[in-house]
């Protein structure tokens, strides 16, 4: 496997791109300069690799020239201008492209990537001056890359990206009613259902909604004890969603039955800021916490595969269906694989890779990014 | 006589050895007539005996002998005795011969008058009996004279005794036949007289002659007049048992007559049964209506005494009744009556069962009361001054529960009592009813309503007051150490457990509630960390840091933290003990974030995009870092109070350290976090066990702020430190 992309994190207006070479064990970087601010958010299309979209901070000062080198249009820019004393932080996102260089794969030495930072291309904005505050940006995970949803205060947002992305248009919008401020917090788009639901957070609650009406389809009052951080489909059963919180739990949801949550898990002993699904094993799940751990759970009851491995009906011979019929005998529990404790700080950011299955990368506080496999003996457990 | 002795033997041989046989027994049965003469007159064989003492008896020379023989006695004399011997027995002879025949005369002379006068008695006789045969003769004429004339009077009277026994005949039937004419009116009396008793009677005497006789027609008649009042007075049988409203007894009458009426069993069986029923549902209903949602429910012996005495009596009397009536059903009936009494009973249990549901109810009961107790000095503005007295409260009302439940449970034990005899209530009722169902469920069912106070409500933080999670964590620890041991050991020495069932030892149920006490107070220190948390969030989340002016003194948040964590201070204290802290230095207070901000933050932050520096910050915060223990955050903590409050300050430092780093500060805004923090670094220290413990979490949030700060320029350690102290 030559190119593990995109593991991208943000640290302050720089984007990374790690090459990860399985076979030879090294680590290539690519830094990319953005200049509009600093990163909140950031996610890359599923079907152009050299796209990504991210959610940034303005602060006041910075903000003038890059809007300038950006090129905004002058009414804006005078607008920013005339209310200087203005200074709060606004969070906006946009699309970007990356280098052709670097979009292809073929890494350059070490050195010479490190030492010339070069700079992405903006596609387009995605707002309107009408929203601001964006939360998070979430592509549609099949679909070509025309889709975008961002959430912005109490917003969802679905755009439309037209002429080769460069220009985005506010296809529909549906916003959240209620007391207080709503805050969206995070969401995600699930595969089923061809792409047609949304998952979003905000404070304790979970709602799902339908893309083609905008209208609210499940709702989960007080899914956490406290905040939401984060949530995730699994990848192969429609209906199972997976959220994690500031109660130090996991939750995994049927989204059927929204009144009890199918499994908890309390493994981490402080916030936990990310869940994620292993994008073809579901039933590994990877958690990461403010308590510096990373836990890689193997949730075996309620994955897809309760029963191990099921092999392909094309590809086995009698012995091996023999073979499949014992294990499916053992009894399978669900457990903690392993406990990751190789960061110091809090870990904001855990994912699987798009390319290996048995990899995944994990992003902390102090700006340690630490790739790890899955146990060999697990993966030949889930395979064999 | 003489005959006699000279046919006999040789005189010297005895009568015994006589081998002449019947011969031989000749003179002994004349001695033997002789000796009975000699009875009758006087002379007993004895005296004859007797006298004679030296001479043989039968010698023939004894002139009074039996045996005397005169020729031997004269040769005797002769050959013996001298002749003036012979003269003087001569003489002597002569006079005793006169002198017999003298008594002989004298003795003649005197029976001879009683001979004659027998001889006239006889004749006197003879003539009487004469008279007596006439006068018997006439008798006999007489009764044949009578003998006749009633054999004529019998000939006579024959004819009309059998018309008279013919006559009697008929009028015992004609009575009969009255009777039967009668009996529709008396039926109709009876019924209208309510004596259903009697017509039921009436109608089963007649009912078999009017069957019998149904081919007449007036007896036709009447049968159908009978029939048509015993249908009216079964209607009125049927009626009165519908209407219930009497007693089961007389419902039970009403059914053995209307069975005696000959109606179909089945019906009326079913009919009971459903009667019975409404009558027990009545009694169900009024016991749940005991039950009921109003909260003073009725002393627990009183409702089962009532139920006791009001539905099982009803029941048993109902069961007692249908087995009389019904008997004839067979196990059919007795099947339907089983599965009824099953029914109810099952709903009386179940009825029981609620009640006693309540009864468990109370330890819960104390809790609401503790609740109310700790809301009320609350709205008072007095926090928690009575939190020790409330523990001992509660600790004594579940124990003096818990007395009194083992009391009345005793009385089933008791030796009066007839079945506490009983292997059941002597073996298995003691070990596994009370010690295990009771004492043990007890303890086990407050260790779990206690943790379900954990559970539940924590999703929504904090529906259950913390002080009262505090005061059940100190109950729980409570009995763990103490009561639990206590408890048991009552209960063993009131009920003397003496078989072999395996029995909870007390090291089990005491690591359950230390287990409890334990998640009880990890999950108070989890709330209270949360109520702080909730309030630097909001603190940190709301302001716009970027614009803040410069800071002039310590954030009103900061100080109600304090104060907030000083009244949790107390509360705790309250009820747990101080616990160990690590040595201190002198100093604490002293510490600024000087050093700390000086040395690190030109490595750090210094805005430098060359590749190599970010590299050696890290390096140098990850060194840091490895020197530093990991913190974890939401660890169980130990029963003390610096255990706990450590665990809430840990909670909410990291929570205030999140939250700066989703945020972005202006250079006032950083230095507002640093006076804050040294705030928080003066007054929280002395809460927790580790002091270096807060200033790292304390350090970590302004180097956070720090770094996110464009412009970091911190505040003199001086400046800070006086800012601090004027606030």
């Amino acid at each position: 496997m030559e190119d593990d992309a995109p593991v991208i994190y943000g640290l302050e207006f720089q984007i990374h791109i790690i090459d990860f070479d399985d076979e030879n064990n090294i680590i290539n970087k690519n830094v990319l300069l953005h200049q509009a601010g600093e990163i909140w958010h950031i996610s890359a299309s599923p079907a152009d690799r050299g796209v990504l979209a991210t959610c940034y901070n303005r602060t006041c000062c910075p903000v003038l020239d890059s809007f300038v080198a950006l090129g905004k249009s002058a009414a804006q820019l005078l607008k920013a201008l005339a209310t200087p004393s203005d200074s709060k932080v606004l969070t906006c996102a946009a699309v970007w492209r990356m280098p052709k260089e670097l979009e292809s794969g073929t890494h350059e030495s070490p050195d010479d990537s490190s030492s010339a930072a070069q700079t992405l291309e903006l596609l387009c904005h995605l707002d309107n001056t009408a929203h601001s505050n964006m939360a998070c940006v979430v592509w549609e995970p099949m679909g070509d890359g025309k889709k975008i949803i961002s959430l912005a205060d109490n917003h969802i947002l679905l755009w439309d990206l037209q002429e080769s992305s460069s220009q985005a248009v506010l296809a529909s919008s549906a916003s959240l009613e209620g007391k207080g401020q709503l805050k969206f917090t995070s969401g995600r788009w699930s595969p089923h259902h061809n792409c047609t639901q949304v998952a979003t957070a905000n404070d304790t609650t979970l709602r799902g909604w339908d893309t083609r009406s905008m209208s609210q389809i499940y709702c989960i009052e007080n899914a956490h004890g406290q905040l939401v951080r984060d949530l995730d489909f699994n990848p192969n059963k429609q209906y199972y969603l997976a959220s994690c919180g500031d109660d130090c739990k996991v939750k995994f949801w049927d989204t059927r039955n929204v009144t009890e949550p199918v499994k908890t898990l309390e493994e981490h002993s402080h916030w936990v800021w990310n869940v994620r699904y292993n994008h073809s094993h579901d039933q590994l799940v990877l958690t990461g916490s403010s308590d510096s751990r990373v836990i890689l759970s193997n949730m075996v009851s309620i994955s897809s595969e309760p029963f191990g491995h099921l092999v392909d009906d094309d590809d086995i011979s009698d012995q091996e269906d023999h073979r499949s019929e014992e294990k499916s005998k053992e009894p399978l529990q669900d457990n903690v694989i392993a406990t990751y404790e190789e960061h110091e700080d809090s870990v904001y950011a855990v994912d699987w890779s798009s390319a290996d299955p048995w990899l995944f990368a994990s992003l902390s506080y102090d700006g340690r990014l630490v790739i790890n496999r899955v146990p060999r003996a697990l993966k030949y457990h889930i395979l064999l | 006589m003489a005959a006699a002795a000279a046919a006999g033997p040789s005189p010297g041989s005895g009568p015994g050895d006589s081998p002449e046989g019947p011969e031989g027994e000749a003179p002994e049965r004349r001695r033997k007539a002789h000796g009975m003469l000699k009875l009758y007159y006087g002379l007993s064989e004895g005296e004859a005996a007797g006298r004679p003492a030296g001479p043989d008896p039968l010698d023939p020379t004894d002139l009074n002998g039996a045996h005397f023989d005169p020729e031997v006695y004269l040769d005797k004399l002769r050959r013996e005795c001298p002749l003036a011997q012979l003269m003087d027995s001569e003489t002597d002879m002569v006079r005793q011969i006169r002198a017999l025949d003298s008594d002989m005369q004298t003795l003649v002379y005197e029976n001879y008058n009683k001979f004659i006068s027998a001889t006239d008695t006889i004749r006197k006789m003879k003539n009487d009996f004469r008279k007596m045969e006439d006068e018997m003769d006439r008798l006999a004429t007489n009764m044949a004279v009578i003998t006749d004339f009633s054999a004529r009077i019998s000939a006579t009277l024959q004819d009309r005794h059998e018309r008279i026994t013919k006559l009697a005949g008929v009028h015992a039937l004609l009575r009969k036949l009255q009777f039967l004419f009668e009996l529709p009116s008396r039926l109709t009396k009876c019924v209208e007289l309510g004596a259903y008793g009697q017509a039921v009677r009436y109608q089963g005497r007649a009912q078999a002659v009017l069957q019998q006789y149904q081919h007449l027609p007036s007896f036709r008649a009447i049968q159908d007049d009978c029939q048509v009042i015993t249908a009216r007075l079964a209607q009125q049988l049927r009626q009165r048992f519908r209407e219930g409203g009497s007693g089961a007894p007389e419902q039970a009458e009403c059914v053995e007559l209307l069975l005696a009426l000959g109606e179909p069993a089945e019906e009326l069986c079913e009919e009971f049964l459903a009667h019975a029923r409404g009558r027990l549902e009545e009694e169900l209903r009024s016991l749940e209506a005991e039950l009921g949602p109003s909260p003073p429910a009725p002393d627990v012996l009183e409702f089962t005494d009532h139920g006791g005495s009001g539905f099982v009596g009803g029941l048993c009397q109902v069961a007692a009744a249908y087995q009389e009536l019904f008997a004839a059903q067979g196990p059919a009936g007795a099947e339907r009556l089983a599965a009824f009494a099953r029914e109810l009973g099952s709903r009386y249990f179940a009825l029981v069962e609620r009640r006693l549901a309540q009864e468990r109810a109370a330890f819960l009961g104390c809790l609401t009361d503790v609740r109310q107790a700790l809301a009320a000095p609350r709205v008072a503005g007095k926090e928690g001054p009575g939190l020790a007295e409330l523990l001992a409260n509660v600790a004594s009302s579940i124990l003096s529960h818990i007395k009194a439940s083992l009391a009345a449970v005793h009385l089933f034990t008791a030796k009066e009592v007839s079945f506490s005899n009983k292997p059941y209530f002597r073996g298995e009722f003691c070990s596994q009813g009370v010690r295990e169902g009771l004492i043990v469920g007890f303890i086990r069912s407050m260790c779990h309503t206690a943790q379900s106070f954990c559970d539940s409500p924590g999703e929504k933080g904090g529906a259950t007051p913390p002080a009262l999670l505090l005061l059940l964590s100190r109950l729980c620890l409570d009995y763990e150490t103490a009561t639990i041991s206590y408890i048991l050991t009552l209960t063993d020495e009131q009920f003397l457990v003496q078989d072999q069932f395996p029995v909870t030892p007390v090291s089990t149920l005491c690591a359950e509630a230390r287990e409890t006490a334990r998640r009880l107070l990890t999950h108070y220190v989890k709330v209270q960390g949360l109520v702080i948390s909730q309030m630097l969030r909001k603190s940190v989340e709301t302001r716009d840091w970027l614009s803040t002016l410069e800071p002039r003194n310590v954030r009103a948040v900061m100080k109600r933290v304090v104060e907030d964590t000083t009244a949790i201070d107390v509360q705790v204290g309250l009820l747990y003990e101080e616990g160990v802290r690590k040595a201190q230095s002198s100093d604490s207070s002293k510490r600024t974030f000087s050093v700390y901000s000086s040395s690190r933050q030109q490595g750090r932050y210094a805005p430098s995009y060359t590749p190599s520096a970010p590299m050696d910050t890290n390096l140098l915060s990850n060194i840091q870092k490895l020197f530093s223990e990991r913190i974890d955050v939401f660890s169980p903590v130990e029963f003390n109070k610096v255990s706990v409050l450590t665990g809430i300050i840990k909670i909410s430092l990291k929570t205030l350290l999140e939250c700066v780093r989703l945020r972005t500060f202006g250079r006032f805004g950083l230095q507002q976090v640093q006076v804050d923090c040294h705030f928080l670094q003066l007054y929280l220290w002395r809460f927790v066990a580790d002091e270096e413990l807060v200033h790292l979490l304390l350090d970590e949030v302004v180097a956070s702020a720090a770094l996110r700060c464009p412009d970091p320029v911190p505040m003199e350690p001086s400046v800070v430190e006086v800012i601090c102290e004027r606030g």
